[in-house]
């Protein structure tokens, strides 16, 4: 308060006020610099791809910079210098209209733009997630060998689980990956949005109930990384995390036998089970995986005696199935599952929640009484006991 | 009195009007704007059915569901209203209040008829099971040919308002203008509907 | 007992009494505080009979100054509910990290981030932006008011009964927790059963309705209302920028109201437009926002641009430099507005052309916008800068609202976006655009234009304790965010498994109290200058030395406006009057025409909260009810055709004789 009235009586004569500000950014600039050190991930990045995504930010943020701070810095010249009090600075009231410097004003701003923009054009292209990689590192290109880790990645109410077609096993909540060895991502969602995020590996991208996307990355340094989603989803959100194993191929192929030896079996019906809501899944391995499962997913008919969403396009692209089809509209029904089975939805208020409105805790109880024993929400007031 | 506005060399610039400056009514300009911004509504509308329109959900396609006579015999009703709106103008424009208001009332009956039709065709299709809750395409059909029935709807009110209005007071200003307004919804709802025939219903059945 | 049910489900569709929050101490301090303001509010009106004049003097205005001042004052209290649920997040992302949870579970949590982006974009810079138009461009052009007085006066009604239904939602049921854009599916009927998506769509759909006739309102005024002689290049640049506003809320809104009917349609009438399943698609949904979500930023930025250029002009006791590049570049803001909104989800794998196209055309934004930063720059320039409160808040914009365009323009580049997208950066990044650009423009605008409102200056000192605290406020709350952004800390977390993070939320949680401070100084400042409103009095109707058409008439401003209609013969035609010895006509004065009032708007307002109401918790009688009363009332205003008056000479020439004691008293 004291500081700030000071600040405040300071300005009056303008300037001084304005110094301080200017002192103050100078003194931010080596505070980001202490931070670097420490854990800006995306800074840091121990992979091939966000590092070419670093590289990016960087080389723009500078490009930028070489406009921004001379206007920062004249705007505070200016307001110095020609402040009222300074009756030494020239006043020219009519001064309104310069063509030349109207050229200058307009031309710089687009110098750097174009600029940029070409940058942009290019690493949009070579960064898209699309796009396979072409190299390893920098001046690492790819063995024509490699076979690169195929990875089928589900988000689910609130937690990931990730499949490996290669070795037949299954994740929960955990991934791993060789480093130096291409990794391909297909992307889907069993409900909501999500967002799939490494920071170390790769930015970041959607994943979506009934389409696959893609994504490319290598990991280049083994260690353990955080991974999330970025996307709001509802209750468990901020508990949708997991761990990113960057590892030595025989640490890796080492990872891979434990599941096997450790993992349960991921049948239809306990995918079904997994897939209901809940938060802070423990991480859990899947020796074997029912046949087709992740297409299952992606085309939303896990559940038996649902229609595929490729069998529906299939039949949409010929022209529909004709007015007797009204069977169909029960197997393709899809988002009402989790209400359906009881469960709560994952962005329920009351009173469909069942919950007390607000944060009211209530210890020991259900959150809803329609609930089933398996599988329910943790109730997020309990998430403490 | 001083209305130029630049004052004759010599003399003292002129600042201000001595007299009632009468800016001209910008309730047409308005009604126009808010038909633009009507019309984005639309758009929206048509961009949601030219995404969804053939996502069937291994349901019925236009092709199964469309009846184009009816459809025809729908839209002519809306265009020979237009058509008769417009004689209501321009008997509103020689002053005769009488023949107005009889062209207003036939334009009213095929309005009228025009929403019969439709509400026909709605209810027939829901008895069909083909209603918007079927599957995208529908949902989209119904809303965009519903949102325009609506709008139809709305103006069958309003011509009635209005018919009332001009009962009451003739053909004052105030009611030209409104009559004005009207008809530019009027025949902005026909422009919106021979967009509907021509996408939804012309392709939807010739594709 | 059955029966009973189906009988409560009939009256109260599906309100319980469970859904009223008793048992939560927070809301109820909160509402009885609310209950105990509101009474002390309506006491004193009561004690002092104020009510009569209270209805006829503001409620039913049409006048738009009044209604420009009411929306303001909507603005300030929204702020209020807005920045008590930003303090809510910053406290609880300061506490929560590995084993404690914090004091907001999620289910509660959630609500307040979705409240607060709601709040701030539609109840607080929607109506501030809309309210300083509304006061000062008729002002500008010279016009007795606005082209459709009556429908002004209800497009401020909807806007508050959107407020009012955002409100209810804290005291009755909940508030969504689907983000402040509401994505499907989450927001579907099947992912989000309960009242809090509905008082979500049905607070902005109100509202909506009220910022869109309002922007058709002021788009006719600005084409047919200017005095003669402006010509549209002779426009103040605030006028400028509030066409350009308007155009793009005529052009933007109608997507608006049109995505939320479906979005309502999917969860009233189960329809398939935005579900995953029966061939719906969310993503169109993020389309069709962000359509009108990116035009809205401008709609929000543009007038502050405008205040800024006022402010600028007449503290430097200058000509705005390149005024032509300027409306020039506010035009072409204005069409680029529309050609950007997929930068809003480049993660959504459009591939790399699309992806490159949408990131370029955000970039170009950035030239023209330059362009306006550089000609404020030069208006500097050899200018005299008096560094009142408004050039305060003008400065500290320019500083900060570059690097908050730099930030913009880094997350433009796709790649860079898939590293920060959903990340702090982008919170920090649209923060700093919005309070250094809208927020400080709104602060300027308001102590710039307040003595033409109400006659006197806004005390200085406090003005600048706001200043200070909001500038030092803004740089330690949102400055770790950038920070943490960069650690790939994403937003919407109500906890941290990272205890490491903590300190930078402390720090920003620091920042939010000092921007607290920069709030409580302006209600300070409201306080004292109320008092000493004899002291800071402006008799002239020209405190700042302005340059514009609002500054030729009193402070504050007869019903009429003007006496005479101005002609403008120089761009700034107020200096020019000034400067070629205008005199002040002083007889010949004749009756002027005028709108009536109507409590029409009011009326249908508080309709639609009811009707609102009753769609949210399915009372379907009272739907009707209320439809059928909003139809009716409508009709019924249509059969009035009596609507306006004429202010007689006398009445005039006293007023305006009044205006010549007080400028002789001042001399």
């Amino acid at each position: 308060m004291l500081i700030a009235a000071a600040k405040s009586a300071l300005s009056t004569r303008a300037g001084t006020g304005r110094l301080e500000r200017l002192a103050r950014a100078a003194a931010l600039l080596p505070l980001l610099a202490a931070t670097a050190g420490c854990n800006m991930v995306v800074m840091h990045p121990s992979g091939d791809v966000a590092m070419q995504q670093r590289n990016l930010v960087l080389a723009s943020t500078g490009l930028m910079l070489l406009i921004i701070v001379p206007v920062i810095l004249l705007t505070l010249l200016f307001a110095w210098r020609y402040r009222a009090s300074n009756t030494a600075a020239t006043y020219d009231p009519d001064w309104h209209h310069s063509t030349q410097l109207e050229v200058v004003i307009w031309a710089a701003p687009l110098v750097i733009i174009i600029a940029l923009g070409a940058l942009t054009w290019i690493s949009t292209h070579t960064l898209d997630p699309y796009r396979p990689l072409s190299r390893l590192e920098p001046g690492r290109p790819i063995a024509a060998e490699t076979k690169p880790l195929d990875v089928e990645v589900v988000a689910l109410d609130w937690k990931w689980l990730f499949f490996y077609p290669e070795y037949g096993i299954a994740t929960v909540n955990e991934l791993a990956a060789p480093v130096d060895r291409p990794i391909n991502f297909k992307l889907t969602s069993a409900s909501v949005m999500n967002t799939f995020y490494v920071p170390a590996l790769a930015g970041m991208v959607y994943a979506m109930p009934g389409m696959e996307m893609k994504l490319h990355a290598v990991i280049n340094k083994p260690g353990t990384y955080h991974g999330q989603s970025a996307h709001y989803s509802g209750t468990g959100f901020s508990r949708m995390t997991f761990n990113f194993l960057g590892q030595e191929p025989k640490d890796f192929e080492a990872w891979v036998a434990k599941a096997k030896a450790e993992g349960k079996d991921l049948s239809r019906d306990a995918y079904l089970q997994l897939e209901k809501p809940s938060e802070r899944e423990p991480v859990q391995y899947f020796a074997s995986v029912a046949d087709g499962l992740y297409s299952q997913i992606l085309n939303m008919c896990a559940l038996p005696g649902k229609m595929c969403m490729s069998e529906m396009m299939k039949i949409d692209a010929r022209g529909g199935a004709g007015v007797h089809s009204r069977e169909n509209r029960e197997k393709l029904r899809y988002d009402n599952r989790h209400v359906e089975q009881g469960d709560e939805a994952p962005g329920a208020t009351g009173p469909a929640s069942g919950r007390p409105p607000r944060s009211e805790p209530e210890p020991g109880t259900k959150p809803s009484s329609g609930h089933d024993d398996k599988g329910t929400p943790a109730p997020a007031q309990l998430n403490n006991q | 009195m001083m209305h130029t506005d630049t004052a004759p060399p010599g003399t003292a610039p002129v600042f201000h009007h001595e007299e009632e400056h009468h800016p001209e009514t910008s309730t047409l300009l308005g009604f126009w704007i808010y038909l633009m911004s009507d019309c984005l509504i639309f758009a929206v509308l048509f961009a949601t059915y030219g995404v969804l329109g053939r996502n069937y959900a291994a349901g019925p396609s236009p092709k199964d569901l469309f009846d184009l006579p009816l459809v025809a015999l729908n839209t002519s009703m809306l265009l020979f209203s237009s058509i008769t709106y417009g004689f209501a103008m321009l008997a509103m424009d020689k002053g005769r209040t009488a023949a107005t208001q009889m062209w207003l009332a036939v334009t009213g009956l095929f309005g009228a008829a025009f929403l019969g039709i439709e509400l026909y065709e709605f209810a027939h299709l829901i008895h069909e099971g083909a209603g918007p809750g079927r599957s995208a395409f529908l949902s989209a059909f119904f809303t965009l040919v519903g949102t325009h029935g609506l709008h139809v709807t709305f103006g069958l009110i309003w011509l009635i308002v209005l018919m009332v209005q001009v009962a009451q007071r003739g053909l004052i200003p105030e009611n030209t203008r409104r009559l004005m307004c009207l008809s530019m919804f009027w025949h902005f709802l026909d422009v919106i509907w021979i967009g509907v025939f021509t996408f939804v219903y012309l392709m939807g059945v010739l594709q | 007992m059955f029966s009973n049910v189906d009988l409560q489900k009939l009256v109260f569709g599906r309100f319980t009494l469970a859904d009223i929050p008793y048992h939560e101490p927070i809301l109820l301090v909160t509402f009885a505080g609310v209950a105990l303001g509101g009474i002390a509010v309506l006491g004193t009106i009561t004690y002092y009979r104020f009510w009569g004049a209270l209805w006829r003097d503001w409620v039913t205005s049409v006048d738009h100054k009044k209604i420009g001042i009411m929306y303001v004052i909507l603005a300030f209290v929204m702020l209020l509910r807005g920045f008590a649920d930003a303090l809510l997040m910053r406290a609880q992302q300061s506490v929560a990290f590995g084993s404690q949870e914090g004091f907001l579970p999620p289910h509660h949590y959630d609500q307040i981030f979705t409240a607060h982006g709601v709040i701030m974009i539609f109840f607080v810079a929607m109506p501030f932006v809309t309210g300083l138009m509304n006061y000062v461009v008729p002002l500008q052009i010279g016009a007795r008011d606005v082209s459709f007085p009556f429908l002004n006066n209800f497009s401020f009604w909807m806007t508050t009964a959107g407020a009012i239904i955002i409100m209810i939602s804290l005291f009755v049921g909940e508030f969504s927790r689907a983000t402040w854009l509401g994505y499907p599916p989450l927001s579907g009927a099947d992912m989000s059963p309960g009242v809090g998506v509905d008082y979500w769509i049905w607070g902005l759909q109100i509202a909506g309705i009220g910022t869109l006739l309002s922007g058709i309102n002021l788009v006719a005024t600005i084409v047919k209302m200017r005095a003669p002689g402006m010509t549209m290049m002779k426009l103040p640049v605030f006028v400028w920028t509030s066409l350009c506003t308007n155009v793009l809320i005529v052009a933007a809104f109608p997507i608006l109201t049109a995505v939320l009917a479906l979005l309502s349609l999917d969860r009233y009438v189960g329809t398939h437009f935005f579900t995953n399943d029966l061939g719906g698609s969310p993503m169109m949904y993020f389309n069709l926002i962000w359509i009108w979500g990116h035009p809205e930023v401008y709609i929000l930025i543009l007038p502050a641009f405008g205040i800024f250029s006022e402010v600028t002009s007449t503290f430097c006791g200058k000509r705005l430099f390149g005024y032509a590049s300027m409306v020039y570049a506010t035009v072409v803001i204005t069409i680029l507005s529309y050609l950007v909104w997929l930068h809003h989800f480049f993660t959504m794998g459009s591939g790399a052309n699309v992806n490159s196209f949408f990131g370029i055309t955000t970039m170009i934004i950035s030239i023209p916008t330059g362009a306006k930063i550089f000609n404020w720059l030069f208006t500097m320039y050899r200018g005299r800068i008096r560094f009142e409160v408004p050039m305060l808040w003008t400065v500290g914009f320019m500083v900060t609202f570059v690097i908050g365009g730099m930030t913009g323009v880094l997350l433009a580049v796709p790649p860079a976006d898939f590293v920060l997208h959903n990340s702090l950066f982008l919170i920090a990044h649209f923060h700093n655009v919005i309070i250094g650009g809208v927020l400080f423009g709104m602060m300027a605008g308001v102590t710039y234009w307040f003595p033409k409102a109400f006659g006197f200056k806004l005390d200085p000192f406090w003005g600048k304790m706001s200043f200070w605290f909001w500038l030092v406020g803004f740089y330690v709350a949102f400055m770790p965010l950038y920070v943490l952004g960069l650690m790939g800390v994403t937003r919407r977390m109500q906890h941290f498994d990272d205890p490491s993070l903590q300190i930078w939320f402390v720090i920003a949680a620091g920042g939010a109290a000092l921007i607290g401070c920069g709030i409580l100084s302006t209600i300070i400042q409201f306080v004292v200058s109320i008092r000493n409103r004899e002291a800071l009095r402006d008799t002239t109707g020209d405190p700042w030395g302005g340059r514009t058409l609002e500054w030729a008439t009193s402070s504050p401003p007869p019903d009429y406006n003007f006496a005479f209609t101005p002609v403008v013969h120089d761009l700034d035609a107020w200096y020019d009057m000034k400067n070629r010895g205008y005199a002040r006509p002083l007889q010949g004065f004749k009756p002027i025409h005028m709108p009536k009032n109507t409590g029409t708007g009011a009326i249908i307002g508080g309709l639609s909260v009811a009707f609102g109401f009753a769609m949210i918790w399915y009372i379907w009688w009272l739907a009707a009810l209320s439809g059928l009363a909003i139809f009716v009332v409508s009709v019924a205003h249509t059969f009035n055709y009596n609507r306006d008056f004429y202010i007689p000479a006398d009445t005039v020439a006293r007023t305006e004789s009044q205006r010549t004691a007080a400028l002789a008293g001042q001399a």
